[in-house]
């Protein structure tokens, strides 16, 4: 509590120096809570992945590079259509082919070594990670590009102003998918009879395993829940930032962040914890310096991991013992 | 465990047969018999210069090796502390030198001093050791996927300091003209000069820690490995442990870095971000985790791989500079991880052996085979 204060102090003296009101403030959350949404997303994934296989997937930050670099090439196809449809379709095509490529990610790369050592399964991913980021390199070469935004249709976003503060109209979509997604991750856990065998997964794979549910097909159906959640957060994100092949290694790492603070085995703790990175990471990079911006999420990170390893929501004990 | 005859000097045997090895290889470029370079025994792929930038990250990788294979404590971040060494080599031996140290104290710093660069390189030793114990401790409390994330953290950091350290570490420009070693009036330059330094540095760094990990605390290390409870329970101090070995990497890592500076004169951050230390985790993964021989292999054949793939990717992709290889080596990463985990080296040593034996059996007559089959 007593840091808590002392940090909102230091944040308001940095934020005085530099002659902010309110305004700059709520801009600041704002923006970090746009861009925690997607960190939101990510960490989704995370702890889909991890609770059903006990791995941390470092290849989620490729799902979200190749959901967004996969939109935007369908997007870019000269196809006979109007564009609001063809956006949609790029959509659904970069979220459904990088689904598909998380179930090969699995079953390719983590069923063969199901058995190895933690440290081979970090390896792996972390190498699967670097392999998808030099295909989009060999595919799509090291330039940056635009998808449109989903409300103009174009790549002038809209913006609504009110009192000095500016939201880009992107951010509604973001805020609106992440909100879909949950309700759709809460329906899908609590009332569908797959839903309900991955969490018996989560609880205790052995007993899962004699009531009948192959772990197997488990793991590879979270790979691919967690393959579509990242490209989700790709995809919605790139209107606001331009897809380039290297970008899913800071929104991976965040993500993962993201989820170590809610738990790392807990969804609405991913939730909370993406957002509340995102706010924490923009408003000290505000009162600070932009460079610094991804200090600020690991100094989170190592605060984090020394002092609250359970996550700072609680309940992540589990995560803890792995 | 005394080993009998040879074999207790099997280290340094094996140690001068590799000083051999690099002598020739050094010898071949300074004398040039017969008039070929060095570049020519490998049809031009592999220049001497890559064979220094070898040496430097060898000496890297071995502390790597005992810190990953050893001890079991991943790290995804030691180029963080590479980048110390050099960065502490290169401003004290250029700007702190001429500005700071001899703005507030005029003249204490001489031109003339050929050891401050060599006494700059144990104080970036003192100085990675030293931030490396002080949050070793914390970091290492951390296991699997919670340390590779926590040393990931570390290494962003220091990388991210360094960026954006202004004038002080010169940005993304880092520092330039950092001066040659000397020893009196003795340069160690050209180049030939410079590959037998680095290597001496190598080679003892090798000898010194096959010597570690054949001792008590080598056998207390792979204890930990196996099962930190089990090597506690058995009075292994493992917190204490882990951190030496820990604090001994980053030292490494430190000596290389210095070198580095020294070599390339120019430092800046690109080499010392997350893809760096990658790099190193894959040279450590492909000679071998737990194999010491193998971090010279596994570091030499990253560099092949990567020197290969720029000579002939360079008109296939466009743009991106200099990224070609992680194509391949996400996949050879991934490949050596599922089918080999232990190695190139521990591979070749198997396959050897597989070979020893097969030429052994035919030596013997097929009744003794027989029984040999049915006990």
């Amino acid at each position: 509590m007593a840091a808590m204060v002392l940090l909102v102090a230091i944040v308001l003296y940095l934020g005085h120096a530099k002659g902010f009101g309110p305004v700059q403030y709520v801009q600041l959350i704002l923006d970090g809570v746009r861009g925690g949404s997607i960190y939101a997303l990510i960490a989704l994934g995370f702890v889909v992945v991890f609770n059903v296989t006990g791995i941390i997937n470092f290849a989620q930050g490729g799902f979200v590079m190749s959901g967004a670099m996969l939109a935007v090439a369908f997007n870019n196809v000269d196809l006979p259509l109007p564009h609001a449809l063809q956006l949609a379709l790029a959509v659904v095509f970069g979220v459904a082919v990088t689904t598909v490529i998380g179930a090969l990610v699995e079953r390719l790369t983590i069923f063969p070594a199901r058995h190895s050592h933690t440290l081979t399964l970090i390896i792996i991913t972390v190498g699967v990670y670097i392999f998808m980021q030099g295909m989009a390199l060999l595919i799509w070469g090291a330039n940056a590009y635009n998808l449109p935004a989903f409300t103009t249709l174009a790549l002038e976003d809209q913006i609504l102003r009110s009192g000095g503060i500016m939201l880009k109209a992107q951010s509604l979509w973001i805020w609106g998918t992440l909100a879909v997604v949950l309700v759709g991750l809460y329906f899908f856990f609590e009332r569908t009879l797959v839903g309900k065998a991955l969490r018996a997964c989560a609880i205790n794979r052995r007993a899962a395993e004699l009531m009948g549910i192959n772990p197997s097909r488990m793991s590879l159906l979270s790979f691919a829940m967690a393959a579509a959640l990242g490209a989700i957060g790709g995809v919605v994100l790139s209107p606001a930032t331009r897809p380039i092949y290297d970008m899913g290694l800071k929104l991976g790492l965040k993500g993962f962040i993201a989820a170590i603070m809610g738990g790392m085995v807990s969804s609405p703790g991913a939730v909370v914890g993406g957002i509340l990175l995102g706010v924490l990471e923009n408003v000290a990079a505000g009162v600070t310096r932009a460079g610094f911006k991804d200090i600020f999420a690991f100094v989170v990170l190592i605060l984090i991991l020394f002092f609250r390893p359970q996550g700072i929501i609680g309940g992540g004990e589990r995560g803890v013992e792995q | 465990m005394q080993r009998q005859g040879w074999r207790r000097h099997q280290i340094s045997i094996g140690i001068g047969v590799f000083a051999i090895v690099i002598f020739l290889l050094g010898w071949i470029e300074m004398a040039r018999p017969l008039g070929f370079e060095f570049s020519d025994v490998t049809g031009g792929i592999v220049g001497f210069d890559t064979l220094i930038r070898v040496g430097l990250l060898t000496i890297v990788v071995v502390g790597l090796n005992m810190l990953m294979g050893h001890a079991g404590q991943i790290s995804l971040g030691q180029a963080g502390f590479y980048a110390i060494g050099a960065y502490v080599s290169a401003i004290m031996t250029t700007r702190a030198a001429s500005r700071g140290i001899n703005v507030l104290f005029p003249g204490v710093i001489r031109e003339e001093w050929w050891w401050w660069p060599w006494l700059m390189i144990l104080a970036g030793m003192v100085v990675t050791g030293g931030i490396a114990y002080l949050i070793g401790r914390p970091v290492l409390r951390l296991k699997g996927h919670y340390l590779a994330m926590g040393t990931l953290g570390v290494g962003l950091i220091i990388f991210v300091l360094f960026r954006e350290g202004g004038t002080f570490t010169g940005a993304s420009d880092g520092v330039g003209s950092v001066p040659r070693l000397c020893i009196g009036s003795f340069e160690m330059w050209p180049r030939e000069r410079y590959y037998f330094l680095v290597w001496a540095v190598a080679l003892a760094v090798m000898w010194l820690s096959l010597n570690i990990v054949n001792s008590r605390v080598g056998r207390g290390l792979r204890a930990i490995e196996g099962s930190e409870l089990a090597a506690q329970t058995m009075g292994v101090d493992i917190e204490k442990f882990k951190l030496q070995v820990f604090v001994l990497s980053t030292v490494y890592a430190s000596i290389a870095g210095s070198l580095y500076a020294h070599y390339q004169t120019l430092v800046n951050p690109t080499p010392f971000g997350f893809v760096g230390s990658l790099d190193l985790v894959i040279m450590a993964a492909l000679g071998g985790l737990a194999s010491i021989w193998g971090a010279p292999f596994g570091v030499g054949i990253v560099y092949v791989i990567k020197e290969v793939l720029r000579a002939r990717l360079q008109t296939l992709l466009r743009g991106a500079g200099g990224e070609h290889e992680i194509i391949i080596f996400g996949l050879l990463l991934v490949l050596i991880m599922i089918f080999m985990p232990q190695g190139l080296s521990y591979a070749a040593g198997k396959a050897f052996g597989w070979l020893r034996n097969l030429s052994r059996r035919e030596r013997k007559n097929p009744i003794d085979r027989l029984t040999e089959k049915a006990t």
